[in-house]
């Protein structure tokens, strides 16, 4: 097998693409349902039903897609730049961690000033700490995709040691889990009684300054013309080193965002089980959204459906809620084979040299 | 209890040796695949999925070497399907990679929550046994696989410097056109090499369910695929360096347990918990200055593109 | 005289509307070497692809050793004895000589490598062609002579009894290339075929028994070496001059200071280093430097773009001395056309606009504190379509799907009207019309005319001497990194030009 540039990419070949995407992903779930011994067309009938079948359901999506479209910009912005950063789950609790720091309590400010000290706290935190690995890629050669794996690893662990220490919670009856953020700084909710709140503005909003950037700006410029073609880009004077920094220091801080959000709009507090793989989904997002900030959106809100989804269809089902990840990740690799073969045909003989 | 009372017992080192026979399967694995020229970011998920099913192989009445080709043909498999993406359709390796580990723990877990809907407790198993017959003292505590690991150094090196087809591997690293300008075909040789790396991979998460432990926990692999990841650039890419590099991570990982229950009250126990990451990472900035990489590593080659 | 152990008739190949080898028959006797002299472009090395199995011929074809050649199958060439030494090696840097001669020769399911054996039998090879190079050391170890050795002993251990070198000089020192010739001559006199590839004339006369000189794809000659001369050689490499119908008279320089002046230029190279390059270059003047690529002019270009870093020497514009990023520079006024519009002029994936934009997107006229004046930039972006007439081309549309004329019409447009409205001050056209049917040829051209009458010092570096002879007010020759005196183009001859650009050193005027 090999394959074949496409002379012409017509419609058709995208539909078809697509279409098999669909398809071939619905096929493994059904395979998965029927695995568990449930019926598939109620599962996926409970799934849709618990997503986005009444306001209660969207209300739940909506919230579970508020962290997801932000890391789901930080990895968009980085991938963009060709910045591999697999650590946003890292750079989410040290954001989160930040925010409960600023806004616990220990800082005397009037709230105002108070809220925006804490998500610039947060935003800073994921911003260093992506940073770091960032500079090892730049002075050493350092692949940033191990480096900021195992950077989640080691930041998990501190935000343990602080939850545990100098952060806990004192009237917490011993689970670990940091003080409180003041109830001032909290984000209200967006729908009564339900848990849906206003940090979904201010992902829509990071969503739609990161597409004005990218598109309008001679940074966002600077940062596609980068991840396209790097030395073309250097050729036409784009500053290699400071573009990639910023772009760094931007992913890092969307993610950091991430944490703080969370903190203040669900949570209150911050725990060591607040992100259920929030950075690693947001990955997945910035792919399926083909790494366009407005379409993380529409992405994040689907992938969002399809965990709530699961969870409440599992309650009832008993098919258990992973079913959502094998979904996603396995979304995200038919994506990248549809696209790849929208370019590409599948040719079964070797190579003729004409 | 100083350091150097810690490091000089036998249970010490038999806990090393114990840490580093995941590592080794690893970052052998690891080794196959980027010494052909290709990143495989799979690894975390494939020791999940080795783990898991080795783990539920055994469960179900297979001897435990039984278990242990199963999860090394499961593993193999979804290697051959990482494979596919990377080598046939030359998608990123980097994503591809993280979708296969996404992909594969998901229906670990998935199938584990199947099997056992309503479990606390996570069901075991009778593991390996110590080698009691061994006369080397500090290999009669471990299980039959350390031994397969250590053996396995050896056996991998011969066959990747002394045999033909080691050969071929190792060039379609370095040069693909040298390979394919002798008629070789550099995807056959990639996705041999990718498959074997995988069920090696898949190995590693057996030991931890079919010997380190007895049972399969979520969470249980918790980043060892990673540390390989960068345990291989460390090692330079050779297999007897690899083993040493498992072997010092071993080290300090036991040292680390040691010093934690040593401290009466100081440090978190975390900061000790930390420390092999950001070996780890250390590692790799000392490897990555003076790195030889293979050259064509993660260069997508399609043939008849000059 | 004996049969031809190998013969290739009629051969002719298309790439699309190019014709690179064109009805082209040759034939090659044991003990002889056979020089195969033309320039870049000519048809060499895919001719000898086609033998090799790289490519099919569209009509012709091989013998080896009176049997028909399979074509398109590199392992049935190597079976029936054919080895080829291509100009870019085929080693794996990582690995010892030992494995890189090895590959390929052992079924892959044996268990044990014959290691002691292939040694042996390398070690044979090496003593009976006079080659050493040590069987164990990493390819990354060895200079450049000992790797074309290791290519050498590669085909000689498969048993080849035909050798083909492709431009083996090209990266050799004197004393290596004497080196090779020793072993040649070794190993012609054991029965050896050997294709010499070339375009200096002076191994070709030293080395070879017979000579085939290639141009445009055709066979144009075919002598005896010692029935012919270097000039003979070089006037049927270069061809008559046709541009002397449309050559302008040589303008006279203004007596002014240059605008353009680089002195004792010293820059680091892959393989080739600048050594001591100066030239000036006035207004109004368009300085041609004619060579065979890979003889530095790209490096030059790229020290003057502010892409590679400059070692030593100065280069001053207009006196100022020119800066050293790539954004300064086009700051300072130069207009910089590269060698590969697709790789590096512009970013295939993005807009047109943006492309043409991208170099100017950062100045005041087009952006403030950070946000692109979009309308201005795509108003300036439109402007310069029309001006410059690329065809097929709408703001959005991706730049990769531009043809190679348009896009080079692109680049020219962005680099010729400036956003700012300045006129560029200094031109670097590297290899400007490389790939272009004749309408763009002819356009750029046109262009580049144009910006020198404006007031413009053009750099002009084509391996195209039709090209150089047709623009070029004054003309100076590349090789090895030096840079010849430049001379009035009408002081040159074409004899003197070929001359110069193959290595010979003496170019003296004369009286035609």
């Amino acid at each position: 097998m090999r394959l074949e540039a496409r002379a012409h990419i017509s419609t058709v070949d995208l539909l078809r693409a697509s279409s098999g995407a669909v398809i071939a992903v619905l096929a493994v779930a059904a395979a998965l349902v029927a695995a568990a011994g449930a019926p598939i067309a109620q599962t996926f009938g409970l799934m849709w039903a618990g997503a986005f079948g009444s306001v209660f359901a969207l209300s739940e999506t909506l919230t579970r897609a508020i962290p997801l479209m932000l890391t789901g910009l930080a990895a968009t912005v980085a991938f963009k730049a060709r910045l591999f950063n697999i650590g946003a789950e890292g750079q989410l609790y040290a954001g989160a961690i930040a925010a409960v720091a600023v806004g616990g309590g220990a800082i005397e400010a009037p709230a105002p000033l108070l809220f925006a000290l804490m998500l610039a706290a947060a935003m800073l935190a994921g911003a260093l700490l992506l940073l770091g690995p960032a500079l090892m890629k730049l002075w050493w050669g350092v692949d940033e995709v191990v480096s900021t794996l195992l950077m989640n690893f080691i930041v998990l662990l501190g935000v343990g040691a602080l939850l545990d220490g100098p952060m806990k919670d004192a009237a917490a009856m011993g689970w670990p889990q940091s003080v409180a953020l003041l109830g001032d700084l909290e984000l209200s909710k967006l729908i009564a009684q339900t848990r849906v709140h206003t940090g979904l503005l201010w992902s829509l909003g990071a969503a739609a300054a990161l597409w004005a950037l990218l598109r309008f700006t001679t940074l966002g410029f600077d940062i596609r013309a980068l991840g396209a073609n790097a030395r073309a880009a250097a050729f036409a004077g784009v500053p290699v080193t400071r573009t990639m920094m910023l772009v760094a220091l931007l992913s890092g801080g969307l993610a950091g965002l991430a944490g703080a959000i969370e903190v203040a709009g669900r949570t209150g507090y911050v725990t060591l089980d607040m992100s259920p793989g929030y950075g690693y989904t947001g990955i997945v997002i910035a792919m399926l959204a083909a790494l366009h900030p407005l379409a993380v959106v529409g992405a994040s809100v689907l992938v969002a459906g399809v965990l709530v989804g699961a969870d409440s269809m599992s309650r009832s089902m008993g098919v258990p809620s992973y079913l959502a990840d094998v979904v996603v990740a396995s979304a995200l690799l038919a994506v990248l084979t549809a696209s790849m073969l929208t370019r590409y045909r599948l040719r079964f003989d070797r190579a003729r040299k004409s | 209890m100083s350091v150097l009372d810690m490091i000089t017992t036998l249970p010490f080192w038999v806990a090393v040796l114990r840490v580093a026979t995941p590592l080794i399967f690893g970052t052998l694995g690891v080794l196959m695949c980027e010494r052909a020229g290709v990143l495989n970011l799979g690894i975390e998920g494939l020791m999940v999925v080795g783990a898991f099913s080795g783990w539920f192989a055994v469960f179900h009445g297979l001897p435990l070497w039984g278990g242990v080709l199963v999860a090394a043909l499961v593993a193999g498999a979804f290697g051959a399907l990482h494979a596919f993406f990377t080598v046939t359709l030359a998608l990123s390796q980097h994503v591809a990679g993280l979708g296969l580990t996404l992909l594969t723990t998901a229906l670990s877990y998935y199938a584990y929550r199947v099997a056992f809907p309503k479990v606390n407790t996570p069901p075991t198993i009778q593991p390996f046994a110590p080698m009691d017959w061994l006369p080397i003292p500090v290999l009669q505590q471990q299980t039959p696989l350390t031994l397969l690991a250590l053996l396995l150094v050896p056996v991998i090196g011969y066959g990747l410097y002394r045999t033909p087809a080691g050969l071929a591997l190792r060039m379609a690293g370095e040069s693909p056109q040298a390979v394919e300008s002798q008629g070789i075909s550099v995807a056959r040789v990639r996705t041999a090499a990718i498959v074997l790396g995988s069920a090696l991979m898949g190995v590693a998460g057996a030991f931890l369910t079919l010997a380190a432990f007895n049972a399969f926990f979520f969470n249980m692999v918790n980043g060892r695929g990673w540390v390989c990841v960068a345990l291989v650039v460390f090692a330079g890419w050779k297999p007897g360096k690899a083993m040493l590099g498992a072997l010092l991570f071993g080290f300090f990982d036991a040292l680390q347990l040691r010093l934690q229950q040593a401290d009466t009250g100081g440090l978190p126990y975390q900061l000790y918990l930390m420390l092999p990451y950001v070996l780890s990472i250390v590692a790799l900035i000392v490897a990555s200055r003076r790195a030889t990489a293979p050259q064509a590593l993660m260069k997508p080659y399609i043939p008849g593109e000059r | 005289m004996n049969a031809p152990v190998l013969r290739m008739q009629g051969i002719t190949k298309r790439f699309g509307d190019l014709v690179a080898n064109d009805d082209i028959s040759l034939a090659l006797h044991a003990g002889e070497v056979l020089a195969l002299l033309g320039e870049n472009g000519a048809g060499k090395s895919t001719l000898m692809s086609i033998l090799f199995g790289h490519y099919v011929a569209d009509a012709g074809q091989t013998e080896v050793f009176g049997r028909p050649l399979p074509p398109g199958d590199t392992r049935a060439a190597l079976a029936a004895g054919v080895g080829m030494v291509h100009q870019h090696f085929t080693l794996a840097d990582n690995l010892t000589v030992l494995d890189n001669v090895m590959l390929g020769t052992e079924g892959l399911g044996g268990l044990v490598t014959r290691r002691a054996q292939a040694l042996a039998r390398l070690q044979a090879v090496a003593l009976r062609s006079g080659l050493t190079v040590p069987a164990h050391a990493r390819v990354a170890s060895l200079s450049v002579g000992e790797r074309q050795r290791v290519e050498i002993l590669k085909a000689l251990y498969r048993g080849a009894r035909v050798l083909v070198l492709d431009e083996p000089t090209a990266v050799l020192t004197p004393q290596e290339s004497q080196s090779l010739f020793v072993t040649l001559r070794q190993l012609v006199a054991q029965g050896m075929a050997v294709i010499f590839i070339s375009h200096k004339l002076d191994e070709v006369m030293a080395i070879s028994q017979r000579v085939m000189v290639l141009r445009g794809g055709r066979v144009v000659a075919e002598a005896a070496t010692a029935s012919t001369s270097k000039a003979e050689l070089a006037r049927w490499m270069v061809g008559q001059s046709v541009a002397g119908l449309q050559r302008e008279a040589a303008r006279p320089r203004a007596g002014t200071a240059a605008r353009l002046q680089v002195q004792g230029l010293d820059a680091a190279g892959g393989r080739v280093h600048l050594q001591q390059v100066s030239l000036d270059i006035h207004a109004g003047e368009i300085l041609g430097i004619a060579g065979v690529s890979g003889n530095g002019q790209g490096l030059l270009a790229e020290a003057l773009s502010g892409v590679a870093p400059r070692t030593a020497g100065t280069v001053t514009i207009d006196g100022e001395p020119l800066r050293a990023s790539a954004q300064d520079v086009v700051q300072q006024g130069v207009a910089r056309v590269p060698e590969d519009r697709q790789a590096i002029g512009v970013v295939g994936d993005l807009p047109i606009w943006e492309n043409l934009c991208a170099e100017a997107l950062r100045t005041p006229t087009l952006s403030r504190w950070g946000w692109v004046r979009r309308a201005q930039a795509q108003a300036y972006a439109q402007r310069v379509l029309a001006a410059f007439d690329v065809r097929g081309a709408t703001l959005q549309r991706r730049t990769r799907a531009l043809s190679g004329g348009n896009m080079q019409k692109l680049i020219l447009g962005r680099v010729l009207q400036r956003a700012d409205g300045q006129a560029p001050r200094v031109i670097i056209a590297h290899q400007p019309t490389w790939g272009l049917d004749i309408g763009a040829v002819n356009f750029v051209h046109g262009r580049l005319r144009a910006a020198r009458d404006a007031g413009a010092a053009v750099l002009l570096i084509s391996d195209d001497l039709d090209e150089i002879e047709l623009l070029a007010d004054r003309i100076a020759v590349m090789c090895h990194g030096r840079l010849s005196p430049s001379r009035i183009a009408t002081e040159w001859t074409r004899e003197q030009l070929g001359l110069a650009m193959a290595g010979e050193t003496e170019a003296q005027p004369h009286a035609a």
